[in-house]
């Protein structure tokens, strides 16, 4: 069962920005309540799209300088990375079939 | 906070399933709506494009809903309101409700997800904030310009944020952000408020709270990462200036979501839905509740009051209209007709 995996400043780049998949970073804090209404569905996701799409979470709390990096000042916001850049963004929490959308648009090529 | 909170989703549409009612939204209406539903065993399914709770899950502490002497912090209350019906049996769906018609007696719900079919809809939808419409408003979403201080205004502390507007809204969520950022600017297109005057009174009283007044929002200015600016316009002297921001929080109103109706149902000329004291519409079978409706308060307990109205007003309808199971009374209708024909 997959599972999105915490990432921080150190695994960054590793991680996301040198994968050789797709990754979708979900930008999330404890106090947000929306963004633990939309963890299930990124489990789900997860689990669906493995090997094809890599799902990751990165806590703006412990990590403001990621969250400022890519502009993020809303949570929860996704972005979809491809080849170390931001193909996709995401904001607010969305329907499970919106979000796959978003992963078959970028998996196309879109 | 529940973890176990799970939008349930995965469940496809079942074509020849149909359900008692189906609730579009899942908002405090929406919420009770299904609550009472359920109690009264109905085959009740919700169906909600984003977050249990609806508005109150954006704010913070509520200080006017009867039974909390001390206020509760609406996103508790969100989260308490869902478990409350999904507990007595609601079925809960995140999906996005594209349209509703009529199929005879059955109601089609449509979705990004497929058809539903109930007997009965309430239309629980709500309402979403007015946009500026200006340049970069859309581009920083998310990057500065935002609809909700208690979600965001973190991201903003020690900064100097704009807020929009002059109501309730702006006001109180401006007060909030006072607590994080080093400064909020008020920008209103009038020379006072519209906020009730215990709000106002809190405003002028403190100190990192300024306003613009008689201006105008014309633009959102940013790096192409994140907001840095505004530029506004006074409307009296239509002189210009550029504000150095960092959060754009915009508060100038609400506009019903009524869209997925189309023109099925009565609606006012601001697209609220006409409704009776039973929240019932035009159409049979299909009730309306909460913010959605003509003259709603827009208060939690008067959403939570439609909801309780609208999910009884339901059960009564579909008791009385499907008596025979399955079937409508117009089939049965049909049928005693052409035996009495025999």
């Amino acid at each position: 069962m997959a599972k999105p995996s915490a990432v921080e400043t150190s695994t960054f780049e590793a991680e996301v920005l040198k994968a050789e998949v797709p990754v979708l970073v979900d930008f999330w804090a404890e106090w947000c309540g929306p963004c633990k209404m939309i963890a299930p569905l990124l489990d789900q996701l997860a689990d669906e799209y493995e090997g094809k799409v890599r799902f990751t979470k990165v806590d703006v709390d412990a990590y403001p300088e990621l969250a400022n990096r890519y502009g993020v000042r809303a949570i929860p916001t996704l972005l979809i990375f491809r080849d170390g850049t931001v193909a996709t963004q995401v904001v607010g929490a969305q329907p499970k079939t919106t979000l796959k959308r978003h992963i078959e648009a970028i998996l196309q090529g879109a | 906070m529940a973890l176990h909170l799970g939008v349930t989703g995965g469940q496809g549409p079942e074509s020849d399933r149909i359900y008692d009612v189906i609730i579009v939204g899942g908002g405090a209406a929406g919420l009770t709506a299904g609550l009472y539903a359920s109690r009264a065993k109905m085959d009740a399914l919700l169906l909600e494009k984003s977050v249990w709770g609806g508005q109150i899950a954006f704010t913070g502490l509520v200080e006017n809903y009867p039974g909390f002497p001390d206020g509760a912090m609406g996103p508790d209350l969100a989260i308490w309101m869902y478990e409350q019906a999904t507990k007595q049996g609601l079925q809960t769906l995140s999906t996005e409700v594209t349209g509703i018609e009529l199929r005879g007696q059955i109601r089609v719900v449509q979705t990004i997800d497929g058809d539903f079919l109930a007997k009965a809809v309430v239309v629980a939808s709500g309402g979403e904030h007015r946009k500026l419409g200006v340049p970069g408003e859309e581009e920083y979403a998310a990057r500065g310009v935002s609809n909700c201080a208690v979600c965001d205004g973190a991201f903003f502390r020690g900064e100097i944020v704009a807020v929009i507007g002059g109501g309730d809204a702006a006001i109180d969520e401006g007060l909030y952000l006072t607590r994080l950022a080093k400064q909020v600017l008020v920008i209103h297109r009038r020379d006072q408020l519209r906020a009730s005057p215990v709000l106002q009174e809190r405003a002028f009283a403190t100190p990192n709270m300024s306003f613009i007044w008689n201006s105008v929002v014309e633009e959102v200015l940013g790096d192409t990462n994140q907001v840095t600016g505004i530029r506004v316009r006074n409307v009296k002297t239509n002189e210009p200036s550029v504000l150095d921001v960092t959060g754009v929080f915009i508060y100038i109103g609400f506009d019903p979501a009524a869209a997925i109706l189309g023109d099925l149902v009565e609606q006012d000329e601001h697209e609220y839905i006409r409704v009776s004291d039973l929240m019932a519409t035009n159409v049979p079978g299909i009730f309306a509740a909460g913010d959605i409706r003509v003259n709603s308060l827009r208060q939690l307990v008067s959403a939570a009051g439609d909801g309780c109205v609208a999910g009884l007003s339901a059960y009564k309808y579909v008791t009385e209209e499907f008596k025979d199971g399955e079937e409508g009374a117009a089939v049965a209708a049909t049928r005693s007709a052409s035996s009495a024909a025999q």
